[in-house]
Parts: structure tokens; C-alpha cells; sequence
């Protein structure tokens, strides 16, 4: 249990080392540290697990404090580790998810020459993953929040030759800015009026001196849930997320669909106790996963890009993990997660090595017929398919999503309204994710496969494919074998659902109509992609059809009212303002500077005489005024 | 002996005055050889015999054979002569006469309000001076000794250069 | 031994370090700036050995040699360099080493 600061230390470590050295290994050195210093982390975070397992320390919770960090009056932060099942399963699958991508990677960045850089960047990544997770309090936690933004903005614009990608980037960090000023401004808050920053103090202080429904508690669970929407990419800041897939796609995978987007779910969960004082702020939370799993469901039907489709898919997913959150089915959104993680990441590792080898052809149209051509990439990403749809009994998102869709309505926060649209995302969910498969993988090939990929990326997607089919039997419905494995663990650091048993509908029921919802998504898809591309076609060539569609694919106009809304104004101003007094003070100041140089450098005139005079006057001077004063 | 002291002392201002005033490089050097002929004897007159004896031997001696030396490789004829004439516009001497003027006001301005009480007769001789020099300034001699050594190193690395370009 | 008052022999030290000056800043001929700056160091080395006298002490004369012994190292250095420079510009004049002006 005290290796555990090696956890962030091992992939620090290979970021310090592929940083400074980097550009002087061979590729093959560098693909060894870059996966060797995140497998190692994964390798001592499963010894951890298992030694927690075996042999819980007390309170199923363990703290290691590393090093003394800010000291200042009543503020006292340590940089300290806190392990608990919430962060152990969460490192877990960082981690070791961390690592098959990483591995991956190595297969996929082989013939860039930047490859130092962004073994680099993804080591900083997962450092800077798992100190989010681990943090103890919350400015530790706040420092691995920005460093994993930090991060993902390097990635996005890694290729950075091309203008878009740098754009991207910058879109991406200057939208979660947004929810960063108000997670900080949370932060504030919760400093203020409870006096501490460490999480598990925190807790029970808030618990202890705010009832439920204090507005304190309203306000702090809205500004903490304005940073995880910022950084989950849920409504109305999601807008970041689909332009994030200009980075290469082991980083889509790993940083924008895996693990960082979810820091927002791990937020809200380590702050449960804030939300249970709060009953308004965590409806909010419900609400906005609602309303993101279907708005974002809607858009990843009408996009051609097989990245960008995925990219809503994984704010879809997110909102259905905000859903969960918000009816306080705190397991089931980390059980989420952690089958999201695996399912997600090999949809777009699948996608990653289809775009490669159609010669980066990334529009699905002009797929097709993939499927006797890539044959393990077509097995896998079925599966991840199936996985993300909910496909029954044997997939790993069956279990995670029904028990989301039941709690829904069943706990004692649920609502109909909000069973009623987590089984519609079903649909949509389904919908999707079929198009996808048979618009890449059925009907007549487009394209020509010019490579196929290596063993280095088809084994990582063969055990996240093995992850996606059998990470689901931790936690069954009651019906089916009633494991609950997951939950148990869980329990001993989040509370469990409270299920209002009196109106509450069987797990069962909920259950078939998820089935149902999933059959008529694929039977859509299969009507619309198989047996009548030609009716598709003119539907969205008419006139409503083409108006939704494309109203649609840009994200019901987000980007188009926030750029009228929020960047016209700012530019306008911007363009009007550009010289006005605050500019001409700096402006000022540098001629300032610069006419007391031209005078300085005057005397700068080479000849030694001149120096000597200067010497022999200053003397003079300082006898006098040594004498005289 | 104090008639001693103030002869020597206006031979050594007069010399200095009229080492400025040569346009003629080995002129000026005979005049400063004098000049420092003439703080020797200041020196013995103030019971210091020893550093009278050194400012003869090293300062009248060795360095101004130096100059001199280098006065003979330079080969300074009559056109150096008239080119200093040339440079020695009488213009150039107010400003640093002025401050030199300033100076010394400011020297005799503290000297009128300083002890004025006379020199004990006694003279410190070499056996003293070699004492102190041995004993509490050390240190100070090993820093002088490395000086030289830098200076030594220095004249000899510069010198090299020359012939090396030639 | 000489009675005189020890403002004279200072007064004599301060009237040679000033014409030491007054060379050093209207020459422009690099071996006479040399040679003023003798006439200076020498000045000062006069102050030292006079205010050693007034207390009848040895450590004037001692600070003296040092002083002579930092002439001599900086003339030699000094000397070397105007033979380069003069093998370089073919002149004696300080004004034109001016090379490193602002």
C-alpha cells in the first residue's frame, strides 16, 4: 500500500525523461518508455488492488502524504495520496486502459517524427490523471485537473503544422477555462465557509454544519458542477469535444473518450456528500446528463466523420453517467465508466487503425466492405459496438447502462421523466452505433485498404474486446445472478441508491424495454444503411429532412450562438478598444524605456577617456557628499 | 630636514606638471623618472627608508625601463611628435584642469580639519616592515604573488600572439 | 628626521594624484595615459606611506609594496597590450579603441 506514490511517479518520470532526452533515442527506446512507464504504473496499481482487496486497511481508506506543500496560516495542503475503492477503481482503469492505449500508440505513432514529444504528453497525461484521482485535497486534485487540460490541449494540436489543429486545441481549453473558473470559484467558497480544502474533512464538516438544502450547499454543488460539465463536455459546454478529435487518435481514445472526460463524473462523486445537502443542485446534475445523452445522441446520427460521430457518443454516454449521478446512483455511474472506458477507447482504437489504413479517409461514406478486409478490427469493434448499444447478457454495457436506466426511476431521486429519456438515448444510442458499424464494415467496399495493422495495436483492442465482453459480470440485475460485486466495493466509499421500493418498477421491466429500445435502434439502422440507403438518402435531401440534419450535425447551432453570442461581441470590442488608456500606459512604458536607453547608450562611447572622467566626476561627487552632507 | 622634505616635494610637482606637458614621449619619461627620484626622497624624509630605497629600485628602475623599452620598439620619430601636438589642443585642458582644481579644494578642505599634528622622528625600518609583511599580511603576499604571476602569464600570452602573427 | 605636519606630505600626495588626472584625461596617447596612471598609483601609495609615518607604524609601507607590486603587474599587461594595439591600428591613440561604443 505505500508504493503508492509510485503510481504518478513512474509516468512522471518517463515524461521527465522522454522530455529531456527524447529527440536522442530511436524510436523503439522511446515507444518502450513512453508504454514501459505507464505499464509499470499499472502493474503497481494492481498490486495495490489486490493487497487492498486481501487485506482492507481500516475505514477502506488509506492516506500517504508525500510532502509538505503550502503552509500558510490556517491553509494547510499537503501533497497527499488518498485511496479509497472510488479512486482504486478509478487508477485502476486509468492505468492499466492507460496502458493497452499506450501500447497501441506505439504501433500507431511508429512513423511520426514527433514521437518523443507525444510519448511525453501522454505520459504527463496519465501523471496528471492519476494525481486527480489520488488527490487527497482539493488543490492537489485541481493541479491534476489542469494538468490533464493542459494536456489534452497539447495533444489536440500535436500535429500543429496545420492552423485547424492549433484552433482546436485552443477551443478546447479556453471552453473548460469556462468551467475551471467556476469549479474555482466552488473551490472558494467551500474554503470560506468550511475552513478546509481536504476532502474527507470537508465532507463531514459540510455534512455536520449545513442542513439539507442550505443554499451554501446549492451554490458550492452548482460551481463544482459547472467545472465537471466544462470538463465532462455535457451541455452547454460540450461544444469542445468533437473538435478535440484533431488530435491523433490513441489520445482521442485515452484522453477524449476514456478517462480525462470523465473527471467531470469522478467530481461529482468524490463531492457526494455536497450533492446529498443539495437535493436542487443534484437534479441539475440530472438534468443536464439528460438533456446531453439525447442532444448529443441526435448529433453523432448525422455525422459523417466516424471520429466525430464517436465524440458525441462520448458525451452521450457522459450524460448518461451525469443521469446517474444526479438520481444519486453513485455506483452505477462509476460502474459506467469503468465499462465505458474499455468499450470506448477500443471503438476508437478500432477507428484509429480503419482511418490508417484507408490512407486517413475519416468520412464513413466513402467506407464500406471493411469487413473481410480488417477482419480483427471488424470483431472488435463489433463488439465495443454491441458493448456501447447495450446488446443483452453478454456485453459489458448492457449491465452498466440498464442499471443507470432502472435507477433512474427507481431511486428515490428518480423521476419518469428521466427513465423515459435514458431508454430513448437507448434507442438512440443503438441507432447509431449501427450506422456506424454498417456503413463502415457492410455493403460495397469504397476505399482501398493499402495497410494492415500491426500485432503492437491489434492485441490491445483484443483484450479491451475481452475487458468490453466480461467487465460487465461484476454487477448483475437481481434476476440475473445478482452479483454485486462492484457495488459492495464501491459502498465503502459512496452511499449506496436509495431505492423508493413502493413505486418503484422491477428491474426486469425496465430492463426489456432497454431490449426493445435497442432492437427498434438497430432495426432503424439496419432499415436506413442496409435495405434503403436510397431512402435515407432522399430523406435527408428534403426539405425539413435536410434542415434537421443539418441543424443536427452542427450541434443544434451551438457553436453558431456562442460565436454570435460570445466571440463577435468580444472581438468587436476587442477591434474597437485597441488603443485605449490602459494600452497606452504598457505602450508608454516601453518608449519610456526605450528613450532612457537611447540616452544611456550616449555614454556607451568606447572611448576610455570618457569612462575615466565619468569615474573621476562620480568620485568627486561622492567626496562632496560625503564632506558637505 | 624638513627643507629636504618641501625642495623634494616641489621638484616631484614640478616634474609631474612638466611630464604632462612633453609632447615627446621620451621627455615626458625623464621627467616622471625625476618626479619619482623626488617622492623617494619624501619617502626618506618621512623615516621610511626601505620603501625609498624600493621606489628607486622597482618603480625609477624597472617599470620606467619598461616604458622605455617599449618607447624604442614603438620607434617613435618626429611625426609622433607632431601628432601629439595635434592632439594637445589647449581647449582639452579646461575640463580636467577644473575637476583636478575641485579635487584638491576637496583634499585641503579635510586636511584643514584633520589632525594637523606633526610626524614622530622615528623611522620604520626594513626589519619592521618585513615583520608585518610576514606576519598579519600573509596573505596578503600570496595574493601578491599570484598577481604577478597573472600579470607575468598575461604580458606573456599577448606578447606570444604578436610574434606568432609576424 | 622631518617634523612636517602630515597635511603636507598628504597635500603633496593629493596635488600629484590630481595632476596624475588631469594627464590621464586630456592625453590621447595611450603611453602617457600609462604613465599619468603611474603617477597616480604612486600618489596613493605617498598617502599610505604618510599616514603610516604619522602613527609610526610599519603597515603603510606594507600596503605601499602591494600597491608597487600591482603597478608593476599592470604595467607589464598594460605595456604588452599598447604594443598589440599598435601592431593593430598603427596608432597610439586611445580615442580610436573605440570599437565597443553603445
Amino acid at each position: 500500500m505505500n508504493l503508492l506514490w509510485l503510481i504518478p511517479a513512474f509516468p512522471i518520470a518517463g515524461f521527465l525523461f522522454l522530455a529531456l532526452a527524447g529527440t536522442r533515442l530511436s524510436r523503439r527506446a522511446v515507444s518502450i518508455v513512453g508504454a514501459g512507464s505507464v505499464g509499470l504504473s499499472a502493474l503497481v496499481s494492481l498490486w495495490i488492488a489486490g493487497q487492498f482487496f486481501v487485506s482492507p486497511p481500516a475505514g477502506y481508506a488509506y492516506t500517504q502524504t508525500i510532502w509538505n506543500w503550502l503552509d500558510v496560516g490556517s491553509l494547510h495542503l499537503p501533497i497527499a495520496f488518498y485511496l479509497d475503492p472510488l479512486s482504486l477503481i478509478m487508477t485502476l482503469v486509468v492505468t492499466c486502459v492507460g496502458f493497452l492505449i499506450h501500447v497501441y500508440s506505439a504501433g500507431y505513432m511508429s512513423e511520426d517524427e514527433d514521437i518523443s514529444r507525444f510519448f511525453a504528453y501522454m505520459n504527463l497525461f496519465v501523471a496528471s490523471m492519476v494525481t486527480l484521482l489520488l488527490a487527497s485535497n482539493l488543490v492537489l486534485l485541481l493541479l491534476g485537473w489542469e494538468g490533464v487540460g493542459l494536456c489534452s490541449y497539447l495533444l489536440i494540436g500535436f500535429w500543429y503544422r496545420d492552423p485547424a489543429n492549433g484552433y482546436a486545441g485552443r477551443k478546447a481549453f479556453i471552453v473548460t477555462r469556462v468551467g475551471d473558473t467556476s469549479m474555482l470559484i466552488g473551490l472558494f467558497l467551500l474554503y470560506r465557509h468550511l475552513g478546509t480544502l481536504d476532502i474527507q474533512t470537508l465532507m463531514a464538516r459540510a455534512a455536520h454544519q449545513w442542513p439539507v438544502g442550505s443554499p451554501l450547499a446549492v451554490a458550492a454543488g452548482l460551481l463544482l458542477l459547472g467545472g465537471a460539465v466544462g470538463k465532462s463536455a455535457q451541455l452547454p459546454l460540450q461544444t469542445w469535444l468533437p473538435d478535440a478529435m484533431a488530435g491523433p487518435t490513441p489520445t482521442s481514445a485515452l484522453i477524449h473518450a476514456a478517462t480525462m472526460v470523465t473527471a467531470g463524473v469522478y467530481l461529482i462523486a468524490r463531492m457526494h456528500v455536497i450533492y446529498q445537502l443539495a437535493p436542487s443542485a443534484q437534479f441539475t446534475v440530472g438534468v443536464v446528463g439528460a438533456a446531453t445523452l439525447t442532444l448529443a445522441g441526435f448529433s453523432a446520427l448525422t455525422q459523417p466523420d466516424i471520429k466525430r460521430a464517436l465524440a458525441y457518443s462520448t458525451v452521450s454516454q457522459i450524460g448518461y453517467m451525469f443521469l446517474a449521478l444526479g438520481v444519486g446512483a453513485w455506483s452505477a455511474a462509476i460502474f459506467h465508466f469503468m465499462t465505458h472506458a474499455f468499450f470506448k477507447a477500443l471503438l476508437f482504437l478500432g477507428a484509429g487503425m480503419i482511418i490508417e489504413s484507408l490512407h486517413h479517409e475519416q468520412n464513413m461514406f466513402k467506407m464500406g466492405g471493411l469487413r473481410k478486409e480488417l477482419p480483427v478490427v471488424f470483431w472488435t469493434f463489433l463488439i465495443a459496438g454491441c458493448a456501447l448499444a447495450g446488446v443483452p447478457l453478454v456485453t459489458a454495457g448492457f449491465y452498466s447502462k440498464g442499471l443507470i436506466v432502472w435507477q433512474a426511476e427507481a431511486s428515490s431521486a428518480g423521476r419518469w421523466g428521466f427513465w423515459l429519456v435514458a431508454v430513448f438515448g437507448v434507442f438512440l444510442t443503438s441507432a447509431y452505433t449501427f450506422r456506424i458499424i454498417f456503413l463502415t464494415f457492410f455493403g460495397e467496399a469504397k476505399s482501398h485498404v493499402h495497410k494492415r495493422p500491426g500485432l503492437a495495436m491489434t492485441v490491445p483492442c483484443i483484450v479491451l474486446a475481452v475487458l468490453s465482453l466480461v467487465g460487465g459480470f461484476v454487477k448483475t440485475p437481481e434476476f440475473l445472478g445478482n452479483i454485486h460485486l462492484f457495488t459492495d466495493f464501491l459502498h465503502h466509499a459512496l452511499p449506496p441508491v436509495a431505492v423508493a421500493h413502493a413505486r418503484a418498477m422491477s428491474e426486469l421491466a425496465s430492463e426489456g424495454w432497454v431490449t426493445l429500445a435497442l432492437i427498434v435502434g438497430f432495426a432503424v439502422a439496419y432499415f436506413c444503411y442496409i435495405e434503403r440507403p436510397e431512402f435515407t438518402a432522399s430523406l435527408t435531401r428534403s426539405a425539413l429532412g435536410n434542415a434537421l440534419h443539418r441543424f443536427w450535425k452542427s450541434d443544434w447551432g451551438m457553436d453558431w450562438l456562442y460565436d454570435r453570442l460570445l466571440v463577435w461581441p468580444v472581438m468587436w470590442f476587442a477591434r474597437v478598444d485597441a488603443g485605449d488608456a490602459v494600452d497606452s500606459i504598457y505602450t508608454g512604458i516601453a518608449r519610456l524605456c526605450e528613450w532612457f536607453y537611447q540616452g544611456v547608450r550616449r555614454t556607451e562611447t568606447g572611448q576610455i577617456r570618457w569612462y575615466a572622467a565619468a569615474i573621476a566626476f562620480g568620485t568627486l561627487i561622492f567626496v562632496a557628499v560625503v564632506l558637505f552632507l | 630636514m624638513n627643507i629636504l622634505f618641501y625642495v623634494a616635494s616641489a621638484v616631484a610637482i614640478i616634474a609631474t606638471f612638466l611630464m604632462l606637458t612633453r609632447m615627446n614621449a621620451v621627455h615626458a619619461l625623464l621627467y616622471l623618472i625625476v618626479s619619482l627620484l623626488a617622492v623617494a626622497l619624501v619617502f626618506y624624509t618621512l623615516g621610511a627608508p626601505f620603501v625609498a630605497a624600493l621606489e628607486i629600485i622597482i618603480y625609477a628602475g624597472a617599470i620606467m625601463v619598461l616604458f622605455v623599452f617599449v618607447v624604442m620598439m614603438l620607434n617613435l620619430g618626429r611625426a609622433a611628435e607632431a601628432q601629439e601636438r595635434e592632439w594637445q589642443r589647449p581647449s582639452l585642458w579646461v575640463g580636467p584642469s577644473v575637476l583636478a582644481v575641485v579635487l584638491i579644494a576637496e583634499v585641503i578642505y579635510v586636511l584643514t580639519h584633520a589632525d594637523t599634528r606633526m610626524f614622530g622622528a622615528e623611522v620604520v625600518g626594513p626589519h619592521q616592515v618585513a615583520q608585518s609583511l610576514f606576519g598579519p599580511y600573509l596573505i596578503g603576499v600570496e595574493l601578491a604573488s599570484m598577481l604577478l604571476l597573472g600579470g607575468l602569464v598575461g604580458a606573456f600570452h599577448l606578447g606570444r600572439r604578436l610574434e606568432e602573427k609576424r | 628626521m622631518a617634523t612636517v605636519p602630515m597635511m603636507h606630505a598628504l597635500l603633496l600626495a593629493g596635488i600629484l594624484f590630481a595632476l596624475g588626472l588631469v594627464g590621464l584625461l586630456t592625453r590621447r596617447n595611450i603611453l602617457f595615459i600609462l604613465m599619468s596612471l603611474e603617477v597616480m598609483l604612486n600618489a596613493a601609495g605617498l598617502a599610505f606611506v604618510a599616514a603610516g609615518a604619522r602613527w609610526g607604524q610599519a603597515d603603510g609601507q606594507v600596503v605601499f609594496i602591494f600597491i608597487l607590486t600591482m603597478a608593476a603587474a599592470e604595467v607589464a599587461v598594460g605595456l604588452a597590450l599598447v604594443l598589440r594595439m599598435y601592431h593593430r591600428t598603427k596608432t597610439l591613440d586611445a580615442d580610436r579603441a573605440s570599437e565597443m561604443k553603445g
